[in-house]
């Protein structure tokens, strides 16, 4: 691949994260690749509605008593608005608009960190209620489920930021637009396992 | 940039190969690490059946072999007989559908280097203090309650190992729908191609629940959570859940592949089309898809109510619809052909009878009433022998002789095959049929001695001589290899002189880049078309010849694992007090690991074209 | 290559000779001289199976055979080009309708014997007044030996279980440590012992086990529970029901036991200061699942499950209980008696004492 053409908004090909072999091969084995993450995600959901509210005799932790919707619903906006800007800065990734992309990411960014923030906030406030990791099976699922969906958001920004420092100075090219690509299919990915998090964790963990 | 142009030296060989990204390369590492594995497993077998030769033996002891019994089932299946069918996979699938490597050449090294590590890391818990002693399935509350590190060795070095099967699993989806050759369109795809796509969309979808599982037992056995600790509110059978959502794919991961093999040796060798091409896709999707709607069958007796007991079973016996489909379309296939009896077609036709032996007795205990009485009996043991290794060791062995000329240009000796093949399927049938009469009379499997005059003891005997005749057909193999490598004698392009499809027809040895021009496919068997029409190249090409692109060498995948199996350590020890270390190694670890990933992910790696002219001349583009 | 199969046929031959002449195991253990209601509908559905099979099989064997005998290429001629056939949809239906429906034949009397099996309501039902209850017996597993306990009989045994024939005799199935499963071949199939639930079923015992070889029917742990899994056995006595009513009176009193004899007595006193404390000698109440209650120790067929059942094994098994079961939880007798081992009198005299417990005599 020659890294030294040089597109215009006009030249640069109108799928450019497939417009390459290696580019499509990226593409196809993202996705495939998020069928196996889904299947990680069912099985932690299952085993979280399992073991859901299960302790030690006498516990006093249930969904109902620890989450709170506002909360939730907060990080689920922040977290689905990411996904929006991402989309932003992919249409303009597709536009040869390489500024505007990195300016929609830095915002992708930032709306991730907002619900890492809070996301860390919640689990110290539990921590602090005596619900931790070992206390009982229930805690031990529920920070497996929702903690492992943190570490993908941790990832996700790692690899976003990453990729922003990268190529500041490069600018785009064939070689890392579907890099660009598949790190928003990811962020996309994460969001949604959020709603379901959201929808099966908190939503029927708080009604009755 | 190209490290073959300093084919110099046993150094030089071996960085060659711990940097090499070329599928063909990687098949033979593939080859040779499962070969070891098979020995050490081998070996471990062989141990069980000298312990149970003659009652109250006492020839290893009990906790001893509680570890070699999960050790053996370990090897066998995750370090054994799926990188044996990698390496074939590997050799085989991008030649078959025309690529010049797969989608992924440096994930495919990855893939290799952390299955070999996470191998090494398992096994390695001889060496430290002792080897996991809860069965390869390890039920949670006998793996929770082991004593000492072997659980922990089991449960990381699995982790390792599994990973670089998913990604072997991805790579081979993505070569498949990617890097098909003009004109090789998904129904003139050779079955082994085939049955390589389908175990890997089921290695995808397994290996998850698998890892998840993993997860939950490090978590619970280092760190403190209790997602199988009944007292907190755990579930042990979760764990069993988990366990065989992933496990009964995973005997489909394997016999699938075990079945292209074979799809590809019997044609050739009834010199016939295979008879009923697109049921037999049809049937291996078909088997795929079931293959994960039966998994509570191995739990029949755990208790999981009538209701589910009686669908699974049902599910089950469907299975054997479609491969009752494909028992009978490799009848039809010899039926009306031209057989010629070479070592490869020998195994093939010791497969059938085999493999129905064993897949009927599978149907047997899908009935599940039926399945209490045989359920961790010697039954149990003796029908999945019959599966794996009347079905999949059988298939290795065949392909080993099969695909030796296009891995290597080599033949091995037929004469010495056949031999091979005798010691070894008398063997097999020896060791085996008894253990289900074994099991029938009331012989629970995983049980280190039995007592005398139980009326056991002739048939434990009996199969422990089979064993051995196992053995001898193993070593002759291996007398056979070195023979050949010996003699050296290079055998040229389609040895066997009926090959049907693309990787016979290419010149050998095989160029690193495979095909000089991509060629044109113009329907199923595409070799035996162009022979049939006379045409001596064998190919019709889709382009003239022009640069070809090459991914580089690299030894970041090495490095990259080389750092997960030190971390592996930190994890693993990180539990013991008395080991402050071991939270510094885990970090170091990763941090090779992570480093060496900013670095690939930092480094702009294009790759480098081989020129037009330096394909055409003498050497073919070998500098 | 011929040469090799005919070898291979012989050899079938010879091993079916074999299997046939050494009969179907022993009756005490063996799944193939079934004893029992439950083991023989297995027994049926396994006959059955087999049929079905063994038609799949010879179908199967005699197109591979006649193939190979009529196409080898020395016969068909060494140039000759097959014809390429591709297939033929009328055979693929064939050989799949015909496969359905033999499945078909075997998954119904599956299902239908799959519900049976798991009906236990009568266990918990209302009976009548003067009428029994049905016998119902809470079995827990635990490393590496067996607790029986009759809730409704309110008596506790372990490692024999004692049961009437000719009725249902319902199970409550759990496990005290690791999972492990309940297995008796000759009397019907297995169940799990979970940690983490009770599991129920029922089985049937129509033969006196007095006529056995042993004496016992054999019971065997089907999961693999460590090093010692393979010594879990238990045994299994069956009675008539007025047999059985008179050994659950005889458990009823056997908390009056007292120890005859000098020997016997000096035993006691030993047992009273180092084996109390996890052993009860008496069959009345719940069970502790601590350690194998003792009450009916003189009339067992086993010491520790595998042993034969004499003094001298008795003795080796208190002195080093660790050499006869791997991962067994009994103390060492240094643990229990001040540091030291047992001294042989010492020894006699707690063999003594153990096999004069018993309520059969």
């Amino acid at each position: 691949m020659d890294l030294k053409t040089k597109f215009t908004p006009q030249s640069w090909p109108e799928h450019p994260e497939q417009s390459t072999v290696e580019g499509k091969n990226k593409v196809l084995g993202f996705w495939i690749f998020l069928g196996g993450e889904t299947v990680l995600f069912a099985t932690l959901f299952a085993t979280f509605l399992a073991l859901k509210n299960k302790g030690p005799s006498g516990m006093e932790f249930s969904t109902q008593s620890l989450f709170e919707l506002p909360l939730a619903f907060i990080m689920t906006m922040l977290l689905l608005t990411s996904s929006l800007t991402s989309v932003y800065a992919m249409y303009h990734m597709k536009n040869y608009n390489f500024k505007a992309m990195q300016a929609w990411l830095a915002i992708t960014v930032i709306l991730g960190l907002g619900f890492l923030g809070f996301e860390i906030y919640e689990f110290t406030h539990y921590v602090h209620l005596g619900f931790t990791f070992t206390q009982s099976a229930f805690g031990s699922s529920f920070y497996t489920l929702v903690g492992t969906h943190g570490l993908h958001v941790v990832i996700g920004l790692g690899w976003i930021i990453l990729l922003m420092l990268r190529n500041a100075k490069r600018g785009l090219n064939l070689y890392n637009a579907p890099k660009f690509f598949i790190a928003s299919l990811y962020w996309h990915f994460i969001d949604v396992v959020w709603v379901f998090i959201f929808t099966v964790v908190y939503l029927m963990g708080v009604i009755k | 940039m190209s490290s073959t142009a300093k084919k110099k030296g046993f150094g030089a060989t071996i960085w060659n190969y711990l940097t090499t990204v070329d599928h063909k390369k990687i098949a033979i590492l593939y080859l040779i690490a499962g070969t070891l594995f098979f020995v050490i497993g081998g070996i471990e077998a062989m141990l069980i059946r000298i312990q149970l030769a003659k009652p109250n033996n006492d020839f290893v002891s009990a906790g001893l072999f509680n570890e070699i019994i999960t050790m053996h089932g370990t090897t066998m299946i995750f370090l054994a007989a799926m990188p044996l069918l990698f390496a074939f996979m590997n050799a085989v699938v991008p030649l078959q559908i025309g690529a010049r490597d797969v989608a992924f050449p440096f994930l495919n090294s990855l893939g290799f280097w952390l299955f070999f590590w996470g191998g090494v890391f398992l096994n390695l818990s001889w060496l430290l203090g002792g080897a996991p002693d809860a069965g390869w399935t390890s039920y949670a509350s006998l793996s929770l309650a082991s004593p000492g590190h072997g659980i922990d060795f089991y449960a990381i070095g699995l982790q390792i190992s599994g990973a670089g099967t998913l990604i072997s699993g991805i790579n081979f989806i993505v070569t498949i729908i990617n890097m098909r050759a003009p004109g090789m369109t998904f129904m003139r795809m050779p079955l082994m191609t085939w049955t390589t796509f389908v175990s890997s969309a089921l290695i995808l979808f397994a290996f998850p629940p698998l890892t998840v599982g993993l997860f939950f037992m490090i978590f619970d056995r280092m760190f403190g959570s209790n997602f199988f600790d009944h007292t907190m509110g755990g579930n042990t059978i979760i764990w069993e859940h988990l366990f065989w959502i992933f496990g009964h794919p995973e005997v489909y991961i394997l016999v699938l592949p075990a079945f292209g093999i074979f799809s590809e040796i019997i044609p050739t060798f009834a010199r016939k089309r295979l008879f009923g091409y697109s049921s037999m896709v049809f049937a291996t999707i078909l088997i795929g898809f079931l293959g994960f709607m039966v998994w509570a069958h191995h739990m029949f007796t755990v208790g999981l109510g009538a209701t589910a007991n009686a669908i699974f079973a049902v599910a089950t016996m469907a299975i054997a619809v479609p491969t009752g489909m494909k028992v009978f379309n490799w009848l039809c296939t010899i039926w009306g052909g031209s057989i010629k009896v070479t070592t490869p077609m020998l195994y093939a036709l010791g497969f059938i009878p085999s493999f129905v032996a064993g897949g009927v007795t599978g149907v047997m205990q899908a009935a599940a009433p039926l399945d209490y009485q045989l359920h961790d009996s010697y039954f149990i043991v003796a029908h999945f022998h019959y599966v794996i290794v009347g079905g999949i060791v059988l298939a290795l062995l065949a392909a080993t002789h099969f695909y030796w000329p296009i891995m290597f240009n080599r033949m091995l000796n037929e004469t010495l095959g056949k031999i091979t093949f005798v010691f070894f399927f008398i063997g097999f049938h020896c060791t085996f049929f008894v253990q289900h009469f074994l099991g029938l009379m009331g012989m629970p499997r995983r049980v280190f001695t039995y007592l005398p005059n139980q009326g056991l003891d002739t048939y434990n005997l009996i199969s422990t001589v089979g064993a051995f005749l196992m053995a001898i057909g193993v070593i002759l193999l291996v007398i056979n290899v070195i023979i050949t490598t010996i003699k050296n004698k290079p055998c040229g392009r389609d040895p066997w002189g009926d090959g049907r499809t693309l990787e016979w027809a290419i010149e050998q040895p095989v160029p690193f880049y495979n095909f000089r021009q991509t060629p044109l496919v113009r329907g199923l068997d595409t070799y035996w078309i162009e022979k049939m029409e006379g045409n001596k190249e064998g190919m019709s090409y889709a382009e003239p010849v022009t640069d070809i692109h090459m991914p580089n060498n690299s030894f970041i995948p090495f490095v990259m694992v080389i750092g997960l199996f030190i971390s592996g350590f930190g994890a693993l020890y990180n539990q013991d007090t008395d080991k402050p270390w071991s939270l510094a190694v885990l970090i170091i670890g990763l941090v090779i690991t992570f480093g060496s990933m900013a670095v690939r992910s930092l480094k702009d790696d294009l790759g480098y074209h081989i020129s037009k002219e330096e394909l055409m001349n003498e050497k073919g583009g070998n500098k | 290559m011929m040469k090799g199969l005919k070898k291979w046929r012989l050899f079938a031959m010879l091993t079916a000779l074999i299997v046939f002449l050494s009969g179907c195991g022993k009756n005490y253990l063996s799944t193939l001289s079934p004893a029992g209601e439950v083991a023989k509908e297995q027994h049926n559905l396994m006959l059955l199976a087999t049929a079905i099979m063994t038609l799949v099989i010879l179908v199967v064997v005699i197109i591979y055979v006649l193939a190979l005998v009529k196409f080898r290429r020395k016969r068909v001629g060494e140039d000759v080009i097959p014809k390429q056939v591709e297939g033929s949809t009328k055979l693929e239906i064939l050989w799949t309708a015909i496969p359905i429906i033999l499945l078909l034949i075997l998954a119904v009397p599956t299902v239908a014997l799959t519900y049976k099996l798991a009906d236990t309501k009568a266990m918990d039902a209302k009976v009548a007044d003067g009428q029994n209850k049905p016998v119902t017996v809470n079995v827990t597993a635990k490393l590496y030996w067996w607790q029986f306990e009759y809730k409704n009989e309110g008596i506790v045994t372990s490692q024999e279980l004692v049961v009437p024939t000719g009725e249902k005799v319902y199970f409550n199935l759990t496990a005290g440590d690791v999972k492990h499963s309940f297995w008796i071949p000759a009397i019907g199939g297995k169940m799990d012992t979970n940690v983490d639930n009770v599991n129920k079923f029922y089985l049937t015992f129509d033969k006196e086990s007095k006529d056995l070889e042993d004496g016992v029917f054999y019971g065997k742990c089907a999961e693999l529970c460590g090093p010692s899994h393979a010594l879990m056995d238990f045994k299994v006595k069956t009675l008539s029901r007025a047999d059985f009513d008179n050994w659950v009176k005889e458990m009823k009193a056997s908390d009056k036991q007292v120890a005859t004899g000098d020997l016997e007595k000096q035993g006691e006193e030993i047992f009273k200061t180092s084996c109390v404390s996890c052993h009860a000698t008496s069959g009345v109440g719940k069970g502790t699942g601590l350690a194998p209650n003792l009450a009916t120790f003189g009339d067992r067929n086993r010491v520790a499950g595998v042993l034969d059942h004499n003094k001298e094994n008795i003795k080796k098994w208190i002195n080093d209980p660790q050499a006869v079961k791997p991962g067994n939880t009994m103390p060492q007798p240094e643990k229990i008696n001040n540091g030291k081992k047992f001294t042989d009198q010492e020894l006699d005299a707690l063999a003594a004492y153990l096999m004069g417990l018993s309520v059969e005599k």
